[in-house]
């Protein structure tokens, strides 16, 4: 992963679709395809995508207004619920009808929009339960330290590797729910990381983090691209989209409206009648951003 | 008042079967709950089956004691995969809910005429620790629980622990399965199998999404407390009769009581939650007869025999409201006031 944290205009990813661009465009190389997904709760639709692509090893920000569906379709890919109708999949294999924690082992891993840090384990043991390999995790084999403490020693260094790069070293033997709201982002997003995987969803990865450590998860989101993983995150503030994703899809009311590269999308009209409805005259960036940032110089 | 008599009996619950048999429970349950985070509100029912099992097994397919132990296990693990399979996908307080109800619905079947040249109903079911062989198959010859006592008849010990022969075997059976529960426990919840369920009891989701299976995790969770709690039926087996009448629900909030006294989310909490408890209750429920009787309280010794369960609901309320961890847990570990 990068050990130079500080390249401000980071490499993006071009080329990544085929044909016109349009709501639904063909991936060269998608490693997740979604059809006909539609949930409804009660009367309310809040999920109907057409047809979805998500690029491998890409950054795809997800963006759209509130109740825009995004959770939910975070939900739905990842087993967390199940749609109405719709079929999808991940590396060609069906996930419908997979539950969570199969689609989990496959390789996709998600965040939560609201943290899920285990509070009253340790950071460490938060982190350790993320590895995928330790065989103590069985129950005939946990009464037998032999058989994965060797192991447990391993997991303890990787764990240790990711949490001093999130700068959650030093909290280590705390328990999780001492951590900053902010804090326990990060923890989420390192244990994530601790399986893993090819796909990461993160669920709104920035909120609630302060803008000092939101640049260096920026950074942790582009070294995850450069380790060959596959991102794909929800986030409102226009500005870092703009600063990282390679691609960016649209939500509204359930629907894919828009995509494209970060740039260009911005200016569809679906997506300014998406996010501005009347009032048209306003900045993109400040009304979606959570936070009125002074004029940026332009990035290009 | 005889004082130092009431003192005396009282500290002789420290090491009596009885104790030992509610410690096992107890510690059954930190496993359901305090490492689970299971709502388990019917360990009398696992309890019972423990018991019961064992006493048909002896009676009615003529086991030798050591085998229908196995019975009572068995069946406390048919109860926890009959009660784990519905409830477990659902949301914790379901299993509330289904476990007290489920353990009422063992207590009144055992309890019920329908069964009873099985169960014994009312009168529940005796003679299964003698030599006598069963009631439908005569087993002699085999010998029960009492005839695998190697321990030369007598009395041994001293006071509060002078005893004949039986009970110093029970004590020593007992505390040898007591010792056995409490370091299989301990090395599960201190293993990577204990992260996974401590994490399950912080937030199955976050568990789930790391991908491990949380279904297969609870119900180990509620298959093991729920064989522990077994053990603790078969010990109060081991000592005496059985009978329905002592699975009650209110058996259940004792044990809970001690658990909350101990410390929940420990692995010795629990038995010192047990011993604490089960010391007390005997040594109020002597003192205030006695305190009665030389017209020092205002009431009748029935009366006054019960009034160490209000002391025991006000202790429990104190007790949750200002040291929630229990004795033995740690301050920051509150983990039932989430
Ligand atoms: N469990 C639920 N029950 C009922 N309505 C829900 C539920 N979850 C989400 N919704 C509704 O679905 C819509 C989409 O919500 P969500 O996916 O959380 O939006 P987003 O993440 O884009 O802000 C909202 O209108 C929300 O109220
Ligand atoms: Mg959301």
């Amino acid at each position: 992963m990068s050990s130079n944290p500080t390249s401000s205009s980071p490499v993006k990813s071009t080329g990544l679709h085929t044909g016109a661009i349009k709501p639904g465009v063909a991936k060269k190389d998608p490693i997740l395809i979604a059809d006909h997904v539609k949930r409804q709760f009660g009367g309310l639709v809040a999920v109907d995508v057409e047809h979805v692509e998500i690029p491998r090893n890409a950054i795809t920000a997800l963006i759209g207004p509130n109740g825009a569906g995004k959770t939910t379709f975070f939900n739905l890919l990842t087993g967390f619920d199940t749609p109405n109708e719709g079929t999808w999949s991940f590396n060609g294999k069906s996930l419908a009808k997979v539950s969570a924690f199969k689609v989990a082992r496959m390789g996709l891993i998600r965040t939560f929009q609201l943290t899920k840090a285990l509070g009253l384990l340790t950071v460490m043991d938060n982190m350790k339960l993320g590895s995928t390999s330790q065989p103590g995790e069985r129950l005939g084999a946990s009464l037998f330290p032999f058989v994965w403490k060797k192991k447990d020693r391993e997991i303890d260094d990787k764990a240790m590797d990711l949490l001093k790069r999130f700068k959650l070293d030093a909290k280590k033997d705390d328990f999780a729910a001492s951590l900053s709201g902010g804090q326990r982002k990060l923890l989420e997003m390192a244990r994530a990381l601790m399986t893993d995987p090819e796909l990461v969803m993160l669920d709104e990865p920035m909120a609630g983090v302060n803008p000092a450590l939101t640049e260096s998860l920026l950074e942790h989101i582009l070294g995850l691209k450069k380790a060959g993983m596959t991102v794909l995150f929800v986030e409102h503030d226009m500005h870092m989209v703009r600063h990282i994703a390679d691609w960016v899809i649209v939500m509204a009311e359930g629907r894919v409206v828009a995509e494209g590269d970060p740039h260009e999308v911005m200016k569809n009209p679906a997506v300014i009648d998406a996010y501005l409805g009347s009032h048209q005259d306003t900045d993109l960036g400040a009304v979606t951003g959570r936070i009125t940032l002074p004029k940026l110089p332009k990035e290009k | 008042m005889d004082f130092v008599g009431i003192l005396l009996s009282s500290l002789s619950f420290l090491l009596d079967p009885t104790t030992i048999a509610y410690a096992l429970a107890t510690l059954g349950l930190a496993l359901h709950f305090g490492f689970g985070g299971l709502l388990n509100m019917g360990m009398a029912g696992f309890m019972a089956l423990g018991a019961y099992g064992y006493a048909i097994g002896i009676l009615y397919f003529g086991l030798p004691w050591y085998l229908a132990a196995f019975v009572g296990i068995g069946a406390a693990i048919v109860f926890a995969l009959i009660l784990g399979i519905p409830t477990l996908r659902l949301r914790g307080d379901y299993l509330a809910i289904v476990t007290i109800a489920a353990a009422e619905i063992v207590r009144l079947l055992l309890l019920s005429s329908a069964f009873g040249w099985f169960t014994g109903s009312a009168d529940g079911l005796s003679g299964f620790n003698g030599p006598g062989g069963t009631v439908t198959n005569p087993h002699e010859g085999a010998g029960g629980f009492d005839q695998s006592n190697p321990i030369p008849d007598g009395t041994y010990g001293f006071v509060p622990f002078l005893d004949n022969e039986r009970t110093w075997y029970l004590r020593i059976v007992g505390l040898s399965i007591l010792a056995i529960a409490i370091f299989v426990v301990w090395r599960l919840v201190n293993s990577p199998w204990g992260r996974v369920i401590k994490g399950i009891r912080e937030d199955e989701d976050a568990v789930r999404s790391l991908g491990k299976n949380v279904f297969a995790y609870k119900m180990q969770v509620l298959v093991i407390g729920g064989v522990i709690g077994a053990l603790g039926g078969l010990m109060l087996a081991f000592s005496t009769n059985v009978n329905s009448s002592v699975y009650v629900t209110s058996l259940t909030f004792f044990l809970w009581t001690a658990l909350l006294l101990g410390g929940a989310a420990t692995v010795f909490g629990p038995l010192a939650g047990s011993i604490i408890f089960w010391v007390l209750q005997a040594f109020l429920g002597l003192l205030f007869p006695a305190l009665a009787k030389a017209g020092l309280m205002p009431f009748t010794t029935i009366q006054a025999s019960q009034v160490k369960f209000v002391i025991v609901g006000f202790a429990l309320v104190l007790l949750v409201v200002f040291r929630p961890q229990g004795l033995f847990g740690s301050k920051k570990e509150l983990t039932f006031v989430k």
